[in-house]
Parts: C-alpha cells; sequence; structure tokens
C-alpha cells in the first residue's frame, strides 16, 4: 500500500484519534505571520473563547494597522478594519451603538501607544465597556522592524541602530500602567504567549476581560508581550528567549487591576 | 405644516439629526459650529429616540467613531468646521474606500491654518475634489437657508445609504449662525436593531448570521488587480451619482443674458444682487448649485447653448467653483470671479459693480 497524504489522512484522522481540533473561529486561510510569531497564538486564543463563550454571532472586532491588519482574513467573525491607531475609536461608536455585542480591538504597540495614544487613553478613560487587546513586541514589525514606543533602551531596531538612546527617545512607554491608573478600567493585565504555560494564562485572562465586557463593567485590557522574530533579527526559539530576558525584565507580568482596584504597585 | 420655529442653522441641523432617526452623533467643538453639539446635548436625544451622543476626543476620533458605527449598519453624523475638518480627511478616505454611509456637516470658516472663526466657503475643493488621500468623491450638498441646513438632513442620509458613501453637507459660518424661521419635518423613527440587520445586515459588521459569512469592513486590498477594480466600481458609483442626483435651484433665469453662479450664503448674497441689477435692466439670473458634487456642469452648458454672454461666480473664498464653471463653460462665454476672504462677506452693490466691469463692460 502506498502511503500517499490521503491514505494517511484517511487511516489517521478518525474522531477517536482527535486530541486538537482548530477552532471554525479561525478561517482556513494560511496566516500572513511568520513562524513563531505570537500574534498566531494570540489569534487562535480569542476566537477558541468566542467559540467556548458562545459569542460567534455576537461578536464585532477590530483589526488595526500593522502585522495583524490581516486579521480580519483569519478571524471568522464579523470584523472591521481600522485606520492606523483608531481602533479604540470604532470600538467606542460600535459598543455604544450595538450594546449588546461583544466589541474588541486587537493592536500592536505602534498602533495602540502611538499613533493611537489618544484613542486608547480616552476610550479607557470613558470606560468604554470594550476589550482591548495590546500585542507588545516592542517594534513595528509590519513596516520592516522600526522602533516603538515600547522598544527597550538600548535595543537595536531599523530606526534606532546603535540601540534605542533614551536621552533622545525617551523610556519605554508603559500603556498598560498609565491605562491601569484611568478608573475607566476595570480589568488590565499584562500576559505573554510564548511557551504552553504562558498561553493557558493569558487564555484564561482574556476569557476574564471578555466576562468583564458582558457585565458591563467597564474596559478590558490585556497587554500581550510578544515576540517579533524577524523585526529583532533572530530565531524563533532565540527571540522567545531574548523575550523571556529582556522583554518580561521590563514588562512584568501577571495582573495590575482586578475588579476596578489596582492589584499591583505601579512602578 | 410641520413645527415652526426660529433657529439658528447649527441648531436646525442638531434638531434634524434627532428628528431624521440618526443612531449616533459624535462631534469636538470648534467655532463656528458648537451650537450643534451644545443643541444635542440639551436636547438628551437619548430619552428622545434613543440616539447617541458623544463629545469625542479630537475630530481624528470622531470621523473614526463615525466608521465604526457605520460599518456597523447605523445613522450616524458628525459636524465640524475647516480646521476640524483638515483633521478628519483620513477617516473620511478610510469611509470612502470601505463605502461607508455618514453625514458629515462643514460650517466653514477661513483660512489656511487656524485662519479666522468669520465664514468663509473656501473649502470646496476640499470638499469636491476628494481631499484626503485616494481617488474617491464625497456627495456635497450646499445648503443655503436655515430651513435647508434642516431638510437636507434626511435627504443625506437617504443618499448616503442609498451610495453607501460619506454625504458632506458643506454650510459656513453665516448659515450656520444666522437665526430663521425654519418648518421641522415630522420625526421618522429610528431603525430597530431588526430593521439595521434587515436593511444592512448583507454588508454591515452587525454580528454574524447563522447562514452568512463573516461580514467585513476595510478599505484594504493588497492585489494590484482587485484593487484596480475597486477604484473602477468606485468611479462607476460616482458615475451613477452623477447622472441621478445633480441638484440646483434657478432664480431669474428664463430671459436672462448674464448668470451669476453661487452657492450656500454666497448665493443669498447674489439674489440681492439680481434684484438690483434687474431694477437697473440688466437681464441677470442665478444658477444655485445645490449639489456641488456632482457639479451642474449641465446646467451651464444649456444656458451656454442658449446664448448665455457671461457668467460670474461669486464665492467667499480667492476663486474655487469658478474651475467647475470654467471647466462647463470652456471658452464659449466669458467667466469672472469676484469674491472675498478672512470673513469679510461681499455686498450686493460689489456684486452688481463686478458683474457690469467684469462681464458686461469687461
Ligand atoms: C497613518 C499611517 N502611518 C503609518 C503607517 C505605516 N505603518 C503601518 S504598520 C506600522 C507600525 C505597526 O507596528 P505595530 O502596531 O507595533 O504592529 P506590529 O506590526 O508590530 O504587530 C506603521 C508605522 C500607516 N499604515 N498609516
Ligand atoms: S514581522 Fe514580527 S510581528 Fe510581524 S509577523 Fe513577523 S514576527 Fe510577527
Ligand atoms: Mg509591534
Amino acid at each position: 500500500m502506498e502511503l500517499t497524504a490521503d491514505k494517511i489522512k484517511e487511516l489517521v484522522v478518525k474522531p477517536e484519534n482527535k486530541v486538537y481540533a482548530k477552532t471554525p473561529l479561525l478561517t482556513d486561510k494560511t496566516l500572513s505571520y511568520c513562524p513563531g510569531c505570537g500574534h498566531g497564538v494570540a489569534h487562535r486564543i480569542l476566537m477558541e473563547l468566542v467559540e467556548e463563550m458562545g459569542l460567534e454571532n455576537d461578536t464585532i472586532g477590530i483589526a488595526p494597522v500593522g502585522c495583524s491588519v490581516l486579521a480580519y482574513e483569519f478571524m471568522n467573525v464579523d470584523m472591521q478594519e481600522a485606520a492606523h491607531g483608531r481602533a479604540p475609536a470604532l470600538a467606542t461608536a460600535i459598543k455604544r451603538l450595538w450594546p449588546g455585542k461583544f466589541v474588541f480591538t486587537y493592536q500592536g504597540d505602534g498602533d495602540l501607544a502611538a499613533i493611537g495614544g489618544n484613542e486608547t487613553l480616552h476610550a479607557c478613560n470613558r470606560g468604554e465597556n470594550i476589550t482591548i487587546i495590546f500585542i507588545n513586541n516592542g517594534i513595528y514589525g509590519m513596516t520592516g522592524g522600526q522602533m516603538a514606543p515600547t522598544t527597550l533602551p538600548g535595543m537595536r531596531t531599523s530606526t534606532s541602530p546603535y540601540g534605542r538612546d533614551t536621552h533622545m527617545m525617551g523610556n519605554p512607554l508603559k500603556m498598560t500602567e498609565i491605562v491601569a491608573m484611568l478608573p475607566g478600567t476595570y480589568f488590565v493585565t499584562r500576559q505573554a504567549v510564548h511557551t504552553a504555560k504562558h498561553a493557558r494564562k493569558a487564555k484564561k485572562a482574556i476569557k476574564k476581560a471578555i466576562e468583564v465586557q458582558l457585565e458591563g463593567k467597564g474596559t478590558s485590557f490585556v497587554e500581550i508581550v510578544s515576540n517579533c522574530n524577524s523585526g529583532w533579527k533572530m530565531t524563533p526559539v532565540k527571540a522567545n528567549q531574548w523575550l523571556e530576558e529582556n522583554m518580561l525584565d521590563y514588562y512584568h507580568l501577571g495582573d495590575i487591576k482586578v475588579d476596578g482596584k489596582l492589584v499591583k504597585e505601579i512602578v | 405644516m410641520g413645527e415652526l420655529r426660529l433657529m439658528k442653522g447649527n441648531e436646525a441641523f442638531a434638531e434634524a439629526l434627532i428628528r431624521a432617526g440618526a443612531d449616533g452623533y459624535f462631534g469636538y467643538p470648534i467655532t463656528p459650529q458648537s451650537e450643534v453639539i451644545e443643541y444635542l446635548m440639551a436636547e438628551k436625544p437619548h430619552e428622545r429616540t434613543g440616539m447617541v451622543v458623544l463629545q469625542a476626543e479630537s475630530e481624528l476620533a470622531s470621523i473614526n467613531m463615525l466608521y465604526g458605527g457605520a460599518g456597523a449598519g447605523k445613522k450616524v453624523a458628525t459636524s465640524s468646521s475647516s480646521p476640524g475638518i483638515s483633521l478628519m480627511l483620513e477617516g473620511i478616505s478610510y469611509m470612502a474606500g470601505a463605502e461607508l454611509p455618514c453625514v458629515i456637516l462643514n460650517v466653514q470658516r477661513g483660512g489656511p491654518g487656524l485662519g479666522t472663526i468669520q465664514p468663509s466657503q473656501s473649502d470646496y475643493f476640499q470638499a469636491t475634489k476628494g481631499g484626503g488621500h485616494g481617488d474617491y468623491r464625497l456627495l456635497v450638498l450646499a445648503p443655503a437657508s436655515v430651513q435647508e441646513m434642516s431638510d437636507f438632513v434626511p435627504l443625506a442620509f437617504d443618499l448616503a445609504f442609498k451610495y453607501r458613501n460619506p454625504v458632506m453637507i458643506l454650510s459656513d459660518g453665516v448659515i450656520g449662525q444666522m437665526m430663521e424661521k425654519v418648518e421641522l419635518f415630522d420625526p421618522i423613527p429610528r431603525w430597530t436593531d431588526e430593521e439595521v440587520i434587515e436593511k444592512n445586515g448583507d454588508w454591515a459588521t452587525v454580528g454574524k448570521r447563522p447562514g452568512r459569512e463573516r461580514n467585513i469592513i476595510t478599505s484594504l486590498d493588497l492585489d494590484p488587480y482587485s484593487m484596480e477594480r475597486h477604484n473602477h466600481d468606485l468611479f462607476a458609483k460616482y458615475k451613477k451619482m452623477e447622472e441621478e442626483e445633480v441638484r440646483w435651484e434657478e432664480l431669474n433665469t428664463e430671459d436672462a443674458e448674464y448668470f451669476i453662479v453661487a452657492y450656500g450664503s454666497a448665493s443669498r448674497i447674489s439674489q440681492k444682487a439680481i434684484d438690483l441689477a434687474r431694477a437697473e435692466g440688466i437681464k441677470v439670473g442665478l444658477i444655485r448649485p445645490i449639489t456641488l458634487y456632482p457639479f451642474p456642469y449641465k446646467v451651464l452648458q444649456e444656458k451656454v447653448q442658449k446664448g448665455a454672454k457671461g457668467f460670474l461666480t461669486v464665492e467667499l473664498n480667492m476663486g474655487q467653483m469658478i474651475e467647475d464653471v470654467q471647466l462647463a463653460v470652456k471658452d464659449n462665454a466669458k467667466v469672472e470671479f469676484f469674491g472675498h476672504v478672512g470673513g469679510v462677506i461681499p455686498t450686493p452693490e460689489e456684486v452688481v459693480e463686478a458683474l457690469k466691469t467684469k462681464i458686461i463692460g469687461g
């Protein structure tokens, strides 16, 4: 018997052998992300939760401009694609006009913390009842690895080729700590997805963020410290090591605000 | 007969939004149009119709709120004045690209830059030729009275949804600030959520529905051939607007040899100028474009064919609409411009003088 791909599929793909299935809320389209990139994991977690929580027909998502600009090609729910940084403004109107829907934005660090800083601050300050998923990889992945407001001191990027000079460019912006200080936010947390353990924790956090919105409590904000192996010019494995050793040293993981109260000292 | 009220143009627009069944207004204060959001906040439309009114953190945010709301199938509007409209151009371009309906009021003031808070019509190019990046058009309505500040609101929503395109009401500080009697139209109920789904659920993000693919609102398309097609589709739509939506008004044109072409507040001044000129025996009439895009080129061409001797465009700018008048008239008759800028308002006497020196005697 010749073992063709089809034959293997026929022999192996059986309900009793199944240990994992891709949620139908991720489309079959091949992800545009680099292998090892955190965006893919974050997409999966979010869409699994939308499925598990029965929100498929009650979700409106907003994609940013950045590597995840095509998130609407992968996330199998009603989606809008915003101008760079403006996702929280879109979400504000959508949620106010459709209060019964689960409305989320999915944004990179350039999108959320640089060009969209104002929209982010004001949506959080108004306590818009939306969920913001913030993928912080410390760089502009999409445009070829330029410096972001979140780029670490000394980190080399194409626009800080000698390393981020904090005298000239200031220090990395901790948007998550900033929004946690605003009374409008109800749940603020920082997570990561570079290991299975971290991804499981992140999933729990995003679930809580969704629940907070469904209960109408205010803004829920989940930062995911992520990697960008292409932009960082590292192998995927090296990038995850670097993330662990450098990013997490600056961007401490864990909940910052729970039930509307700060649970961590902000430094 | 509808309810009669004495109102400012800005207030009439705001009241008309509530009556037209708008779902949301998002705006940022700027003179000379802040009465719009002030009136709305005072009226508590949320209690009257359930309409959402929100003061945004900037015009950038307001227009992107419109993008979100329109993309979710709802009737949304904003208003601003010239510097604020400049900030909105990003969102307007995205909305034109993503084919989203909305109503945007521009109560123009003078520029460039911070310019002046006085009335102006110097955003004509910006409104009618695109304004933001990319090839696109807005459907542009130019009210000339407080009555039209009200009447054009339901019309603008109808056109916006008919063509799935942003509609701009291009007003100016005179029309926005002046008070006139206005007959308000009877309220049109807001669409229920079910009606929104029924009317717009095939394209808008109203939440996935069993039996249809997800809906996507985007202006992005990285495939050059598909993007080229999209641009052609947009222009097919604009062509249809050019064929079906041209609106204008004529006054004293039956026997006219000369024509003043003016819109908005300049057309009101020109009306008076025509009375003065007619009293002196000058056969002059007014052509008032109501849609600035699509522009009534054919109306002007017909006047040329019937032997028009000259056209004077009167604008509160340095001469912008005159380029469209020239496009229509070409070298077949005289076309001249008269206007003031910076908040200086032309007088009817000056207009008559310009007609005599630039067109008749010139
Ligand atoms: C108004 C505007 N300015 C600049 C750009 C170019 N641009 C596209 S994505 C991007 C940065 C994205 O970085 P980030 O948000 O961190 O997302 P990532 O790709 O890292 O996930 C920039 C500057 C744009 N599309 N629009
Ligand atoms: S460039 Fe960076 S952020 Fe973008 S897909 Fe590749 S690894 Fe991910
Ligand atoms: Mg980034």
